[in-house]
């Protein structure tokens, strides 16, 4: 089905053995630069965490527990059928390829959907923070404190979806004019590890700021 | 600028010439090790100069035994300044028992100082010599930093939070304090100068002055004005805790946590009520009063609460009459003397 | 050689291609290099004209020249372009874009779009930050602390905040793919224990730039949200807390600070073996102990917060750990120095200035231990005292390495030499200059000047005279480079490809290179770096 003559062997490579093993250290190196980025966030809101317990005990049970938790359920389906994807990239089933880069794309854009909504209903609680927030309770501050995580680190996140899915769409381009076959297929790969590295940020952003308030 | 050109800052605190002294040390070692090598690289670059175009120098790659020693070597030098330098550390930090306490609060641009005994100072601080003065600390604004650099100490000044330093002056004189965290605009220009006085002249000076009062009574005036007496009355039949007998107590929290009733205990309680309760009282009960007292109202109150016992380092509660009530600690948890600082912020002793 | 001047004849990668585009377009490593070095001479200069400006300022004790305000944008502008416009970028993306590749005998690095893409986010990076300063400047210090930067400044800190986000993207983007090239890209033979020590210093190097420049990028985020949606992150009227800035930020921008000095004594350990002529002594040691400063330079950072309100305990941990961090820079100073022991030495500039830098670095090193001493850093923390210390490794060092490598390394890249007798003049007249400038800045900062003060008490103005007639010198110092290596460029005597008989992959192809660094991939039998007895022969034929 694939064409096997397709190289795109750089000029600076001698094999495209070196080419693939070159780029899946590129890829690992930024992702470890990812996880220094949201590391310092994830320590940030650690320190206030435990220094204002109940406040973000409060904020966390303003979360919609039933949009979070679908939202993690597709992304880690989105996971799956991504993996799908590169395994398929792999066999050089292009149709195949194309269909599973399709499915990923959509979850992908149901997530953001569905972000979009928990943020324009925080809006309407008046838990935005800034010029929005309105907290009757005590410890308004800290409240809003947790809510600035909330929306920083879930938007930086959601603004890494929408990166990811822009990849997806560039992936199904390629693929659609034949770019890719058994012998390569490596960008399947990089913007694969790009996308479950961006779905276990997720996982750990679901435990901090939904899973808390649960017992409220 | 030749006049009063000096190499040596003045040494005029009871730590200075500790200070000093590991500062001559560490400059004499790391001196000599500096023109050693710079001797030995000099050396070497004329001694093995090159002398015809194709010459080679030696093909030695390495030696282990030397490859150690300078590697040990330094670094057991470096633990010794290490030690050194904390056990100098501690002393710095700790203020002794017997300090007399004053409370500074900076802003941009200027210090404000006030005493015990009432007077108030703006960039100026008088203190006795021979006697250790504490200051506990606070900003309205920035960081700022207290640095007087001829008592070899400095702290940061944080909002939202008391930091102290201490100091025993050892010599009479004028002597400069610096701001010395950049705070905007006018930071080169929030100095101003510690006075330090004979204790005859500082005597002199303490009744020069206070028309308030003592910084306690200004305290008790705020207690009243800002309604804490409405609550905090000594027979409020538990619905506010007695403020008798709290300062540097330890007290049980409805957490299960116990604290110390420090200065940032009694801060913390105004600015957010309902973070620490005691065991025993509700929470949004007390009203939050950010906002409407000052950092220096603040710190008056603490005074007020501080006389109003126990003193620290006593075991007895001062005695006041009526028993008072024992609040917050149930028998056998954190009994006389006996502090734990889970609670309170990071603060510097 | 008539070989030599036979390559010459030949396109080399300055000719190959002609017009801006192709410079603007290239993917080369070698012309990116160059770019690059464009980018930081400029920002170099301006930085250097607004440390002028202060000194100028600080030769009276009262405000004479500029008001307070503009003193302090002064100060905060000449840290920021200095620190991320030409310290980080300057010995990796100049010198190490145009080496890497060759050291380990490659066409180019593994991802050379990535590498012009550096080049123009770093520029951008730097547009942003020009803005921002043509508009009205910033007057937070390059250390943003908190709540100052975020509530009180009237300047623009978000617009300084994002240039720097930007240009650290760039900083990554070079690191990454410096790391890739390391590992991925030696030519068949070429061990690691046969690489050049610059190899290993730059891969230590870039290692630290990947894993601490995305903390700065969050930290300046949260800043710059700070700002703009009026939370309170780390505010302590809503619950946050200045010092956890302090501590993102030092997190950063310790390991930062060994990202300028690493290149420098990546540079060093290569020019000291050449003009000796053996080989580096302690090969190993010196290679292990860049990962080693590597490695503890992250575990530092509370050393800038010892009187900041962290614990006793905080303190005691990170002075003891500053302690341990400066081991592997003695032992490279030692190394460097029994190099030149018993070597064959030349007092070419490179080696002039090779020679400054283990001097100027070996000082400041030592500041640094008593700065890490607590009771004492009390006394000199946030003084002059700090200025000197880290002038001492920033300029006697990281820029005096700079000059240094670009001076050796000049023929190899413009095929041209510099004029020797003038060069040596500017390498003494700029180690005479910065020690008349910073060192009375240690006699100030003990004596308890404090830093940032643009108007002081009347006893300290002599210092300040005799740092600013050594400014004034150390300017000069660095405009003279500037003017004969431009002329050098196109009226330099024609170079060799080796002039220096150096070993070193780089030096077996012509000066320049041609595009693709060398005509026929090298394979490397050499058992040894730095085999300069296998040089022998060579040497003999002159």
């Amino acid at each position: 089905m694939s064409d096997p003559v397709v190289l795109e062997l750089r000029e600076q490579f001698a094999t495209v053995e070196q080419q693939r093993r070159t780029a899946g250290i590129g890829i690992w190196l930024f992702l470890m630069t990812e996880v220094m980025m949201f590391g310092g966030l994830f320590v940030a809101y650690t320190v206030y965490r435990f220094s204002h317990p109940q406040a973000f005990a409060e904020g966390s049970s303003h979360m919609d527990i039933v949009l979070g938790s679908i939202n993690s359920a597709i992304l880690l389906t989105s996971s799956l059928t991504m993996g799908l994807a590169e395994f398929s990239a792999k066999l050089g089933r292009q149709r195949l390829l194309s269909a599973l880069l399709a499915i990923t794309i959509l979850i992908g854009l149901a997530f953001l959907g569905i972000k979009f909504t928990e943020y324009y209903e925080h809006f309407q609680q008046h838990e935005a923070p800034g010029v929005w927030f309105n907290h009757a309770g005590p410890h308004a501050p800290e409240v809003q404190m947790f809510f600035v995580f909330y929306f920083l680190m879930t938007g930086l996140h959601a603004l890494h979806m929408s990166i990811g899915i822009l990849l997806l769409l560039g992936l199904m381009g390629r693929n659609l004019i034949g770019s890719f076959s058994v012998v390569y297929h490596t960008p399947v790969s990089v913007v694969g590890l790009y996308w479950h590295f961006v779905d276990i940020v997720w996982i750990f952003l679901y435990a901090i700021f939904y899973l808390p308030g649960l017992h409220k | 600028m030749i006049t009063n050109f000096r190499l040596w800052p003045e040494s005029a605190s009871s730590v200075a010439g500790q200070v000093n002294l590991l500062f001559v040390v560490l400059l004499i070692i790391c001196t000599t090790v500096s023109v050693g090598i710079a001797v030995f690289l000099i050396y070497s670059a004329i001694r093995y100069h090159r002398r015809y175009e194709n010459e080679l120098g030696s093909q030695k790659r390495y030696n282990i035994p030397i490859e150690v020693t300078w590697t040990v070597v330094p670094f057991i030098f470096f633990i010794g300044f290490f030690v050194w330098g904390a056990k100098l550390y501690f002393e710095i930090e700790r203020p002794p028992d017997n300090a007399i306490s004053m409370y500074v609060v900076g802003k941009q641009w200027m210090w404000k100082i006030q005493h015990p005994e009432g007077q108030r100072e703006i960039d100026e601080l008088h203190i006795p010599v021979g006697r250790p003065v504490k200051l506990t600390m606070t900003s309205e604004d920035v960081i700022h930093d207290f640095f007087v650099p001829a008592f070899r100490t400095k702290q940061d000044v944080l909002p939202g939070r008391y930091t102290t330093t201490w100091f025993e002056a050892t010599k009479p004189g004028k002597y400069h304090l610096f701001c010395s965290q950049y705070c905007g605009t006018k930071h080169s220009g929030m100095i101003g100068w510690v006075y330090a006085m004979t204790p005859a002249d500082y005597q002199t000076w303490l009744t020069q002055g206070a028309p308030e009062g003592s910084l306690a009574s200004t305290g008790e005036k705020y207690f009243h004005q800002f309604g804490c007496a409405n609550c905090h009355h000594f027979n409020s039949q538990g619905r506010c805790p007695d403020l008798r007998n709290l300062y540097m107590r330890p007290v049980l929290l409805t957490t299960g946590k116990t604290i110390t009733a420090d200065d940032t205990y009694i801060r913390e309680k105004l600015h957010d009520p309902d973070a620490q309760v005691p065991w025993g009282f509700s929470s949004g009960v007390m009203p939050n009063f950010t906002g409407v007292v000052s950092e220096e109202q603040i710190l008056a109150l603490i005074s007020y609460i501080k006389a109003l016992g126990p003193q620290p380092g006593t075991q007895e509660p001062a005695s006041s009459g009526a028993a008072p009530t024992e609040y917050g600690t149930q028998k056998g948890i954190g009994g006389p003397g006996a502090t734990s600082n889970a609670g309170s912020q990071v603060e510097k002793r | 050689m008539i070989q030599a001047v036979a390559e010459r004849i030949e396109k080399n990668y300055l000719n190959q291609k002609q017009g801006i585009l192709s410079w603007l377009l290239t993917t080369d490593h070698k012309r990116i290099g160059i770019l690059y070095t464009f980018s930081i001479t400029v920002f170099f200069f301006l930085g250097g004209f607004f440390a002028l400006l202060m000194r100028l300022e600080l030769l009276s004790p009262r405000n004479w020249l500029v008001s307070a305000e503009t003193y302090n944008k002064l100060f905060t502008m000449h840290g920021i372009i200095m620190v991320w416009f030409f310290l980080i970028p300057s010995i990796p993306n100049t010198l190490g874009n145009f080496l890497i590749p060759m050291m380990v005998g490659a066409k180019d690095l593994a991802f050379p779009k990535l590498n012009l893409l550096s080049w123009y986010i770093f520029m951008l990076g730097g547009g942003v930050t020009v803005y921002a300063l043509l508009r009205g400047g910033v007057d937070t210090g390059w250390t943003f602390y908190t709540p100052f930067s975020t509530t009180y400044s009237t300047t623009y800190v978000v617009a300084a905040a994002i240039g720097i986000f930007i240009a650290g993207f760039s900083t990554i983007l070079t690191a990454l793919n410096f790391i890739a090239t390391i590992h991925r890209m030696r030519a068949p033979g070429l061990t690691w224990y046969r690489l050049p020590i610059f190899v290993w210093s730059m891969y230590a190097n870039s290692l630290v730039l990947v894993l601490n420049t995305p903390v700065l990028a969050i930290t300046l985020l949260m800043i710059a949200v700070e700002r703009v949606a009026q939370v309170g992150i780390f505010d302590p009227a809503l619950g946050g807390d200045p010092v956890l800035f302090q501590h993102m930020f030092w997190f950063y921008s310790h390991p930062a600070v060994y990202t300028m000095v690493l290149p420098g004594m990546a540079v060093v350990s290569e020019i000291v073996p050449a003009f000796a002529r053996r080989p580096l002594f302690g090969y190993k040691a010196v290679a292990f102990s860049s990962i080693a400063i590597a490695v503890l330079g992250f575990l530092v950072w509370g050393h800038h917060m010892f009187v900041a309100g962290e614990s006793v305990y905080s303190a005691l941990t990170f002075s003891f750990l500053s302690y341990c961090v400066a081991v592997p820079s003695a032992i490279k100073v030692f190394n460097w120095t029994a190099t030149i022991y018993k070597g064959s030495v030349s007092w070419d500039t490179p080696m002039l200035y090779a020679i400054g830098f283990i001097g100027l670095f070996t000082i400041g090193g030592m500041t640094g231990l008593f700065l890490a001493a607590l009771g004492l850093d009390i006394h000199v923390h946030d003084t002059y005292f700090v200025i000197a210390h880290f002038h001492y490794i920033m300029v006697g060092g990281t820029v005096m390495a700079f000059l240094g490598g670009v001076h050796y390394w000049w023929p190899k890249i413009s095929g041209k030499m510099y004029p020797e007798g003038l060069a040596r003049l500017s390498a003494l007249i700029v180690f005479l200059g910065f020690n008349l400038t910073f060192f009375p800045q240690f006699v100030l900062g003990f004596l308890g000047m404090p830093r940032r003060y643009a108007a002081y008490p009347e006893e300290f103005q002599m210092l300040h005279v005799l740092s600013t007639a050594g400014a004034s010198i150390l300017g000069v110092g660095y405009v003279l480079p500037l003017c004969y290596l431009i002329w050098a460029w196109y009226y330099g005597r024609d170079a060799e490809p080796n002039p220096w008989r150096a070993t070193g992959l780089e030096w077996k192809t012509s000066s320049p290179p041609p595009t693709h660094n060398f005509k026929v991939t090298p394979v490397v039998t050499a058992e040894l770096p730095y085999d300069y007895d296998a040089m022998k022969e060579e040497l003999e034929l002159v």
